[in-house]
């Protein structure tokens, strides 16, 4: 079935997402709190700011959804910061915004991909 | 009444239904914590930190707080009852995570749990430093939460406990505390939970009583007259509404003593003052007239007089006030009192006599014999019996006849069946005259000492109370005869006054508080008694008797129920017939105990 096949794909992609290293297991935190009530709470959760401009708000967002790579890259960037190596904050910030810019773009997809299977298909958590 | 209100529901499933208030600035987090909340079945509250509402409204809410004005107060009181907890994030706009910890900590008397991206361990210490009772690093997780109810519980034990331990000068202040608390249902919330405390705080007294009293307390701060003194000086000096735990400490100057001693004495002598503030209004009688007046209108109106005189008492030494209220209170006090003087003896005799002799001493003495007499009939009349305060008050009276006084109550003993009473107040009396002088001058410094030696006095008998009352002189003589009026009365009066004293209860929430930890010694040393010879036992039986006899209302029903298995069954002296109650049981030790004493004092 076309369902199925969504389904399975939905669970690769997520497993992926792991594996590559962009979730953690705050992620699946968030996936365990969405039942009946709140069928996309991962998904408002996640999307609910969607780009924050403040940097220690984009560190503790990516701390709630569990964002593994950018949490490192922000850990990188505050690190290079307090050390007041401009150099090493400037490189870490670029990678911090392309972790999080490649995050952002699987995630959407990850998400779409889930509405598609429909709101059960998340259920794909259960690893 | 509050405590029905709030405790039955919350008592059913007590974790569940925990109500969390959460106040952070992240919209995400608010939203995965009030979602975590929800799935560990607790009521959450959510408080978006917004710099300019929520700050204004807190800043409104702790000004007017301060402000000491009823209103206020009630206020508080709402927005005390609307919360078990508090989990606050450190980091917020416009006003910094610990400062609002301080707040809330001490205004609202709350748990509150700090959190935090930020593990450094200079701030995680300098949460708990403010009085965080836990500080938790974001990305909180569900099992983390899951146990946050533990702090709650925490926290109602510990209220048991202070109030335990703190007796010295504070015994007056505490009960107060105690029964604000017991009214919002924290410390009566669940018999469960009320019986785990009571279990636990008897182990811990086990333990100590098998250890060194001195080294066993030495954690705690005694706030002993002087050093409250030193407190309230320091208050007023810098001016109630401004007051702080930190300017306070630097006023005190006491090198020993933290700003968190400071802190949570502050709490408590807001909660005092605002107690008596209330009970001023509701007050009926007025106290100035001292023990008289409160001691009658105690028989008939319970706690309200007696709070009324702890007003009036509190402030200079707080002990006799009590005496005129209900048993509860008086015992409360009593103990207190003892403490204060002669360490020993507190727990058996002096609670009720030591109360009223304080304040009125030389005073009422003159009038005393005029009110034994109009006291006497009161004891007689069946209404009062029923009640446990009748009991009390009249021992309350005692103080006022010292020697003459003994002549009196021994006729009037005669004429009434409530001969017993007029015994009690010898012994008052007599206890009285030594406690005066000692408890005003030494009570600060051996209030500590004191609670502990109570204890173990009790453990150690009356032998131990005997040496205690020493100093009292007379106290031995006065002993038996206290039994025998406990004998007395207890059979009369307890099965009335438990079923009297359960309605009530609930309005005397402090006093039972204190009956609690007075009983729970008193079961203590009766078990410890108990393993010791019979006549040990017996002795010890009969303190616990003089103590449930002198409580007789005190005791709950939780407490009937929970001391039962214990030190009766244990007792070889299972007389007790007809009373179900514990009381019972401990009368007829009692009487025991006074044969005993009786040959031993011949």
């Amino acid at each position: 079935m076309e369902r199925n096949q969504l389904r399975r794909q939905l669970a690769v992609m997520r497993q992926s997402l792991f594996d590559q290293g962009f979730l953690d297991e705050q992620f699946i935190q968030l996936e365990e709190l969405q039942d009946d009530a709140n069928p996309n709470f991962v998904e408002e959760i996640v999307t609910l700011e969607k780009s924050p401009l403040d940097f220690n708000k984009l560190d503790s967002y990516m701390h709630h959804i569990g964002a593994k790579k950018v949490k490192a890259e922000s850990t990188h960037f505050r690190e290079y910061c307090k050390a007041g190596n401009a150099e090493g904050c400037l490189r870490t910030f670029q990678q911090l915004k392309k972790e999080y810019t490649t995050l952002k773009k699987k995630l959407e997809a990850y998400f779409q991909m889930a509405r598609q299977a429909g709101p059960k298909e998340i259920a794909g958590r259960s690893k | 009444m509050m405590e029905n209100g709030f405790s039955s529901p919350r008592n059913d499933a007590f974790p569940a239904g925990l109500r969390v208030l959460v106040v952070d600035d992240d919209p995400t987090w608010l939203k995965i914590l009030e979602k975590m909340l929800k799935k560990c079945s607790y009521e959450v509250v959510i408080a978006r930190w917004h710099s300019d509402i929520f700050f204004s409204c807190f800043c409104m809410f702790l000004v007017t707080t301060s402000g000491l004005a009823r209103d206020a107060l009630c206020l508080l009181r709402e927005k005390k009852d609307g919360y078990d907890i508090v989990i606050s994030d450190v980091n917020m706009p416009d006003m910094d995570g610990f400062k609002l910890l301080e707040h809330v900590g001490l205004e609202m008397d709350l748990p509150v749990i700090m959190m935090s991206v930020d593990g450094e361990t200079r701030r995680v210490m300098k949460g708990v430093q403010h009085g965080a009772c836990d500080y938790l690093l974001k990305p909180i997780r569900m099992k983390e939460l899951r146990n946050i109810w533990q702090h709650v519980f925490r926290k109602r034990i510990h209220e048991v406990k202070d109030i335990e331990s703190l007796e010295g000068f504070e015994c007056i202040q505490m009960p107060r505390c105690g029964s604000d608390e017991s009214d919002d249902g924290y410390l009566f919330t669940g018999e469960d939970l009320t019986v785990r405390k009571r279990k636990e705080s008897e182990n811990k007294y086990e333990d100590r009583d098998s250890g060194d009293p001195s080294s066993t307390k030495k954690a705690r701060v005694v706030w002993s007259v002087d050093l409250h003194q030193k407190f309230v000086k320091a208050v007023n000096q810098i001016g109630f509404d401004k007051v702080g735990p930190k300017k306070i400490l630097d006023l005190m100057n006491v090198p020993w003593l933290t700003r968190e001693n400071v802190a949570s004495h502050l709490q408590k002598y807001r909660l005092y003052l605002s107690r008596l503030q209330k009970e001023n209004e509701l007050k009926t009688s007025v106290g100035g007239t001292k023990h008289t007046d409160s001691s009658k209108d105690s028989a008939g109106g319970f706690g309200l007089q007696s709070s009324m005189n702890m007003h009036h008492n509190d402030v200079s030494n707080g002990s006799y006030g009590f005496s005129g209220g209900n048993s509860f209170v008086q015992n409360v006090n009593p103990k207190s009192l003892e403490k204060k003087g002669s360490v020993s003896v507190p727990i058996t005799e002096p609670k009720r006599a030591l109360t009223v002799d304080i304040p009125d001493p030389c005073k009422a003495r003159s009038s005393q014999i005029g009110f034994d007499s109009s006291f006497t009939p009161l004891g007689s009349q069946v209404d009062f019996t029923a009640f446990g305060s009748t009991i009390p008050t009249q021992y309350s009276w005692c103080d006022v006849p010292e020697v003459q006084l003994k002549n009196q109550t021994k006729s009037t003993q005669l004429e009434d069946g409530f001969s017993q009473l007029p015994p009690s107040r010898s012994q008052h009396q007599i206890q009285a005259d030594p406690i005066k002088p000692a408890a005003s001058i030494s009570s600060g410094s051996s209030a500590g000492d004191g609670d502990i030696k109570t204890k173990f006095s009790d453990s150690q008998y009356r032998s131990n109370h005997i040496n205690h009352a020493t100093p009292v002189g007379s106290s031995v003589d006065s002993l038996p005869v206290q039994s025998k009026n406990h004998i007395a009365n207890p059979q009369a009066f307890d099965p009335l006054s438990t079923t009297a004293w359960n309605m009530k209860n609930q309005g005397f929430n402090l006093s039972c508080i204190s009956d609690l930890e007075s009983t729970q010694r008193n079961i203590n040393c009766g078990i410890e008694s108990s393993f010791a010879s019979l006549d040990e036992d017996l002795k010890s039986r009969w303190l616990h008797g003089d103590y449930l006899a002198m409580n007789p209302g005190l005791q709950d029903i939780d407490f009937l129920e929970y001391y039962d298995p214990g030190p009766f069954a244990e007792a070889p002296l299972h007389l007790c017939d007809s009373l179900r109650y514990d009381y019972d049981n401990l009368c007829e030790p009692t009487e025991y105990s006074i044969i005993d004493q009786g040959l031993f004092i011949a």
